[in-house]
């Protein structure tokens, strides 16, 4: 498993892969290099062969119907520039008859002779592999016509040497530069990789509660955006840890106000000797029991739409079906048995994205106060208006006051006007709907009365 | 072509009619090691310096053998290309015939700190080594011929045979280059050198100069007072011959400096050792043994009063191959023969 392996760092892949590609390219260039160096000194030796032979063509002379060669010492001289390699000559007439060379045999096979005046090929002289050239002189004299080939040859170490010269004195430099850009690249990686050791080591010494974010800046772009994104999930680390500790703590505030009343009812009526009191009593235990059921709705209602918001994925969805599930839905005929609904929505479809259950859960709660507090009848309506969708509650009553809608949404909202039945936590829940899904709450007095709105951008259909 | 025919049909004649053998052999140390050396040089001149490495390498039993330079040369080649057995080491005079010899892979490579340090023209593919310095000198008789009268360059050499025609004739000698290796190699020289080949030529034969083939019978001849003059006679063989009465100059024109060629023949059965030979011939206490035996002479200004400019080494270099084509060889002996005819007719 790649687990046994102990992770390279990424310096090392770096400056691995970086020495990879010098060395690659150093082959690549190394081979170039002793391609060029040879095929320089195969011209520079191949013209000074060439050279030599001419030389010797030159002195030839015919003398008594037949060529006499008067070897000059510039041709040996000439290839003596090569000074430790072994040389071959041959001077042959038109039939191969000898007419001078260095020894009595010929030692060389020489190919098949073409048409070109020069011709170059490789033999063994000696048993040493060896350049030749053939230079051709045609003679039209009286006595004498016919060709006279001048073979001269040498061995390759000049070649050798100075192809092995050519190819260190251009490698040499660039060995020097790779291991130089080797340096630096070293050099250069560390010190892009030291954000990196920085923000680990910042991370290390957080405290474990710490959820803020690090800071982003003197950082390189790409590590940003990592920072960015680990900054947005600790963000949101930090709004689940905040919403838990909220909905605790309200749970708590909220429960010990009911509780403490029943507790009072249940202990007058376990004290009350008189039937009448006592069955009031009762009763008004009963009433606060079933408040308590809906505030426990409520605040499960609440902490679900918290956690849905921050989890589920937004899906498009149509507000109409949003509207008809509440009308379809009898939760209303617990607090107004017998209400007066009606549903206002159009042909078209109003897509927003978001998620199903918490649209449901905030229009159920909107729904919830025009029934409690407002005046029937009640209106469910869907409307579009350029790029904003609404879903809105409608109902005939006055709205409550100024003074209390600036206040909506906030937790801890019981107002006096809102009674018992109330817990100021269905506007809060519908608040954090709104602003989950990008949107907001807007509420007015209408012509027919007061309206609470949801108000979403709109997704193109 | 009679008068190009005669040196040749004098070859023939000298020409041994059996297979060649050595001149003389002789036998150093008694070690375990046998270890065979040929050479162009005198055993009598070499000897010392053969005795002390002799001396130092106990192990070995050297057997040295003295050849002349073409019969050297003839067994060389055969053994190379035969793949017989060679001998370990070769030391020869006719340089032209050790290159041809390296130059057909005749010679096995060794390189040591001492063969590096060699001049270029000393040294080639480090397989031939030049291991002595011997100038080509005039010899001359220093009883019939005053100092004032010695002529110190060829150009005063060539005005004294026009001078005094009648006082050089028959007395003037040199070497016969058809049939002396060493006298063609020097001609050689002379001719790439200068135009003052020809013009000798001509003044040699007008005085009816003697072509022979001898370093000694040259030199004896000068000491005896048949020849005034003996020209390109190689320097080490005056100095050993140690007669009174021969003078030598190094022209100052030019003056050729010949080194001794030493190879290892491919195959030899010594190679180390060869190579351990050569080292001490180049070493500083060989060279002073073969300073006293002539074969390595100081070319220093101060002593020999020749500028270094004058100097012209015989350079061990593939140029040399020229001098043994066959065309260029039978030009040369034309042109000299011709010559000589030539002025022998008026």
């Amino acid at each position: 498993m790649s687990n046994l392996r102990p992770a390279r760092s990424l310096a090392s892949r770096v400056v691995l892969t970086v020495l990879a590609i010098l060395l690659f390219g150093g082959v690549l260039v190394a081979g170039s290099t002793w391609w060029n160096g040879q095929q320089a000194a195969r011209q520079s030796y191949d013209r000074i062969l060439v050279g030599a032979a001419s030389d010797i063509a030159e002195s030839i002379r015919i003398r008594d119907g037949a060529p006499l060669v008067n070897l000059p010492v510039s041709a040996f001289e000439l290839l003596a520039q090569a000074p430790d390699d072994r040389i071959y000559y041959a001077v042959t007439g038109p039939d191969g008859q000898r007419v001078t060379g260095l020894d009595d045999a010929p030692l060389i096979d020489t190919p098949t002779r073409g048409a070109d005046p020069v011709r170059f090929f490789d033999a063994a002289l000696n048993g040493e592999p060896a350049r030749f050239v053939q230079v051709t002189r045609r003679f039209v004299e009286r006595d004498f016509s016919g060709p006279v080939h001048v073979t001269v040859g040498q061995t390759l170490r000049a070649r050798t040497a100075m192809t092995r010269a050519l190819v260190l004195d251009a490698l040499l430099p660039m060995a020097l530069a790779g291991a130089a850009l080797m340096v630096f690249a070293f050099l250069v990686i560390r010190s892009a990789l030291r954000p990196l050791g920085d923000l680990v080591e910042d991370l290390s010494r957080r405290d474990p509660h710490d959820l803020t974010a690090m800071p982003t800046d003197r950082l390189p772009s790409e590590l940003r955006v990592m920072l960015g994104a680990m900054n947005r999930f600790m963000g949101r680390l930090d709004g689940q840890v905040h919403a838990m500790r909220n909905l605790i703590s309200d749970t708590a505030h909220q429960l010990r106000t009911p509780v403490a009343a029943i507790r009072v009812h249940a202990e007058s009526a376990v004290s009350e000797p008189e039937p009448e009191p006592r069955q009031r009593a009762l009763d008004r235990l009963l009433l606060r029991t079933r408040s308590l059921g809906t505030l426990l709705d409520q605040l499960l209602s609440r902490a679900m739409v918290i956690h849905r918001t921050d989890s589920a994925p937004r899906a498009p969805i149509d507000l109409r079906e949003v509207a008809l599930d509440l009308m379809d839905r009898d939760d209303h005929m617990a607090i107004a048995p017998g209400a007066d609904l009606r549903l206002v929505i159009g042909e078209d479809p109003v897509i927003v994205r978001g998620d199903a259950f918490s649209l449901g859960e905030a229009a159920r709660n909107l729904l919830g106060n025009a029934l409690r507090h407002g005046q029937q009848p009640v209106s469910i309506g869907v409307t579009r208006t350029g790029p904003e969708a609404a879903l809105w509650i409608e109902d005939a009553g006055q709205g409550p006051d100024a003074s209390v809608i600036a206040r909506l949404g906030d937790r801890f909202n019981r107002s006096a006007a809102s009674g018992e039945q109330g817990s100021g936590i269905g506007l809060s829940i519908v608040t954090s709907v709104a602003t989950a899904f990008d949107g907001r709450v807007d509420m007015r007095a209408t012509d027919a009365g007061f309206r609470a709105s949801l108000i979403f951008p709109a997704e193109e259909t | 072509m009679p008068r190009f025919l005669l040196p040749l049909l004098c070859l023939l004649a000298l020409s041994p009619l059996t297979a060649p053998a050595q001149e003389a052999t002789t036998r150093f140390g008694d070690g375990a090691t046998s270890f065979l050396m040929r050479s162009t040089t005198d055993i009598g001149i070499i000897r010392p310096v053969m005795d002390r490495f002799a001396a130092l390498n106990p192990e070995l039993t050297i057997t040295y053998e003295q050849w002349g330079s073409n019969d050297l040369f003839d067994l060389s080649r055969d053994d190379c290309q035969s793949g017989a057995r060679p001998a370990d080491a070769v030391l020869s005079s006719a340089v032209q015939h050790m290159v041809w010899l390296v130059n057909a892979a005749c010679g096995a490579p060794y390189r040591s700190a001492v063969t590096a340090a060699l001049p270029d023209n000393r040294r080639w593919r480090d397989e031939l080594w030049g291991v002595t310095t011997e100038p080509a000198v005039i010899a001359y008789n220093r009883r019939l011929l005053a100092g004032a009268d010695v002529p110190r360059n060829r150009f005063a050499f060539l005005d004294a045979m026009r001078a005094r025609p009648e006082f050089f004739r028959k007395r003037i000698a040199t070497y016969d280059i058809a049939e002396s290796g060493l006298g063609y190699l020097f001609a050689y020289a002379d001719s790439l050198e200068a135009t003052t080949f020809g013009a000798l030529l001509e003044g040699f034969a007008r005085v009816e100069s003697v072509a022979t083939c001898c370093s000694a019978e040259i030199i004896q001849g000068v000491s005896e007072g048949r020849y005034l003059i003996a020209y390109n006679v190689l320097g080490s063989y005056v100095a050993n011959a140690n007669l009174p009465d021969v003078g030598m100059i190094l022209p100052e024109d030019y003056t050729l400096i010949l080194s001794r060629g030493y190879m290892i023949p491919k195959g030899a059965a010594q190679a180390g050792v060869a190579g351990r030979l050569v080292d001490f011939l180049l070493s500083d206490e060989a060279q002073a043994m073969l300073q006293r035996a002539g074969l390595v002479t100081q070319m220093d200004p101060a002593e020999t009063g020749l500028a270094v400019s004058a100097r012209r080494y015989v350079p061990l270099s593939p140029t040399l191959l020229v001098a043994r084509d066959a065309n260029r060889r039978r030009l040369l002996l034309r042109f000299w023969s011709d010559t000589f005819m030539q002025a022998e007719l008026p």
